[in-house]
């Protein structure tokens, strides 16, 4: 593969599964502190 | 609307919306369009399509649904009493679109069954156009029903009504929560045997090498504006129908990121998959990729079997994966999109859901037997067409406009979906719905009705695009407007309830 094309693929990678990957952990993490907040 | 029925769990909602926007294009219209479009190029303006007007639609449509707790005609009804008929628009758009869609997912069912002894043949179009859709000879003609497509598209009605019978959270969340996993690990499991096959990476560099040149070409954004709208189920009732079943308390603007990004995560691997299998093919003939690209009804139905056939080893099971994925990507779409209707429906008329289904989707499942007949697939090319340019696309424009600058409901929508969430939308929001959408929308609008008004789609003749091409995206106006119009006994009841109160 070119490096042209090798540097698009991870481009596109971090971005959309990266965005992926942090909305979900910040849903995650979210969902966590609402329970320990909702415990005390 | 206390009994109102709710998702069981937030993965449960993100689960059935992200399935909704998963579909059929996903796996055969993106990897095309984006090769089309300037390959690694083409990643920008589909990035900047997805934060300006995706992801901002996506938010709109799930804080509508969520604050008026309605299907779209209720909901936008609540805003302006008018913006009912554009409710009822676009669930006429989703109905006509259920009809064909179940077809195509017939196909896939009967196409799965086909890899487990690779019934197509070598001549894999002849098989498809001649054995198996028994095509008519010219457009418009009917020609009688084929049963290998009647049987599956049975199937994949009672399938889908049954889902919907089940309700929302017995019914559509059970059904995504085992769908959309089962299709992300067969997809993935096709990809990872797709990257190591010989050729791979040559079609990998064919669709990733970016083609710089075609970044200021108009032509490309509209492009990739039309991939990141048409992929994301939106302007057309389902995310505002999916929302209105969340709870009080739910994270809107962070769901919408995550099913966004869900959708075009998805995407980037149907691209690598289908690139890494077609620079195979092109490997094997000794020819270049670009001769063996193709997208639609031609990438699924005839060039895959075609590779499947000519694969190392474990060609049956390759080809399972690939046809029972496109089976659960088009389901878990379908029953999003019946949903619209069956739920509009039970609220018009105030049935119990069971009768909601019957009534809704039993007329849908029976008109689209059209789709099983001979001349099938014509009918589907056109619908398809016209629905999505002149129903989906313009229904979008008209709901953003409406509320943007008809209604001016954007800051009441934003406060009421930043009072909930952890994320927040500020101006770049407003921005992306109040300019940027409608100029793209209307661009992509006015762009589509001068090439249809000055040559005929596809060279069709041009009785065969009126009557199932502009007929049928206006007939979805018209029944919009009619509905509103009309008050069911329940609506007068109510009427007249409040005003002796």
């Amino acid at each position: 593969m070119d490096a042209s094309a090798i540097v698009m693929m991870v481009i596109g990678i971090v971005i959309i599964w990266g965005g992926l990957a942090v909305s979900i952990v910040n849903a995650v993490r979210k969902g966590g502190r609402q329970e320990t907040e909702s415990e005390s | 609307m206390e009994n109102r029925p709710q998702w069981g769990t937030r993965a449960g909602f993100i689960l059935a919306a992200a399935g909704s926007a998963i579909g059929l294009g996903n796996i055969w219209r993106f990897p095309a369009v984006a090769y089309e479009n300037g390959g690694g190029a083409f990643f920008l303006p589909y990035l900047f399509a997805l934060l300006t007007a995706g992801i901002p639609i996506l938010i709109l449509e799930f804080t509508i649904g969520h604050k008026y707790r309605s299907s779209a005609p209720g909901s936008l009804g609540q805003i302006r009493r008018g913006f009912a008929g554009i409710g009822w628009w676009q669930l006429a758009i989703s109905f006509v679109i259920s009809v064909y869609y179940a077809a195509v997912i017939a196909w896939a069912l009967s196409y799965a069954i086909f890899s487990l002894n690779l019934r197509w043949g070598e001549d894999t179009q002849s098989f498809l156009f001649g054995d198996y859709l028994q095509l008519a000879d010219a457009p418009g003609q009917v020609g009688g029903i084929v049963p290998g497509v009647f049987i599956p598209l049975i199937i994949v009605w009672l399938v889908t009504l049954f889902v919907l019978y089940k309700g929302v959270r017995k019914g559509i969340e059970v059904a995504n929560k085992i769908m959309l996993p089962a299709l992300i690990v067969l997809f993935t499991i096709l990809v990872i045997r797709a990257i190591t096959l010989e050729g791979a990476a040559v079609g990998l560099n064919e669709f990733f090498k970016p083609n710089w040149d075609q970044i200021l070409n108009g032509k490309v954004w509209v492009a990739a504006y039309s991939q990141i709208f048409f992929s994301l189920s939106i302007g057309f009732a389902i995310m505002i129908t999916y929302s209105s079943y969340l709870k009080k308390k739910s994270d809107i603007n962070n769901n919408a990121f995550i099913v966004g990004f869900a959708n075009s995560g998805f995407e980037l691997l149907a691209g690598i998959g289908v690139f890494s299998i077609l620079g195979f093919m092109a490997v094997q003939q000794g020819v270049a990729v670009n001769e063996v690209v193709a997208g639609g009804v031609g990438l699924a139905f005839v060039v895959f079997p075609k590779i499947i056939n000519t694969l190392p080893a474990l060609n049956e099971l390759f080809g399972f994966l690939f046809f029972a994925s496109l089976v659960l990507a088009g389901m878990t779409s379908l029953i999003s999109i019946v949903e619209t209707f069956v739920a509009g429906v039970q609220e018009k008329f105030n049935v119990s859901r069971s009768r909601s289904v019957l009534l809704g989707g039993g007329l849908a499942a029976i008109i689209s037997i059209l789709f099983s007949s001979r001349g099938g697939l014509f009918f589907l090319d056109v619908v398809d067409y016209f629905i999505n340019n002149f129903g989906v696309a313009l229904a979008g424009l008209v709901e953003v406009i409406a509320i943007a600058w008809v209604a001016r409901e954007l800051k009441n929508l934003q406060s009421h979906a930043n009072g909930i969430s952890d994320v927040r939308i500020g101006l770049w929001w407003t921005i992306c719905l109040a300019v940027i959408t409608p100029f793209v929308l209307g661009a992509m609008f006015i762009d589509n009705l001068i090439r249809n008004i000055r040559e005929n789609y596809e060279g069709y003749e041009t009785w065969f695009v009126t009557a199932y091409g502009w007929v049928v995206a206006v007939a979805a106006i018209v029944i919009g407007i009619v509905f509103a119009a009309i008050k069911s006994r329940h609506e007068k009841a109510s009427i007249s309830k409040g005003v002796s109160q």
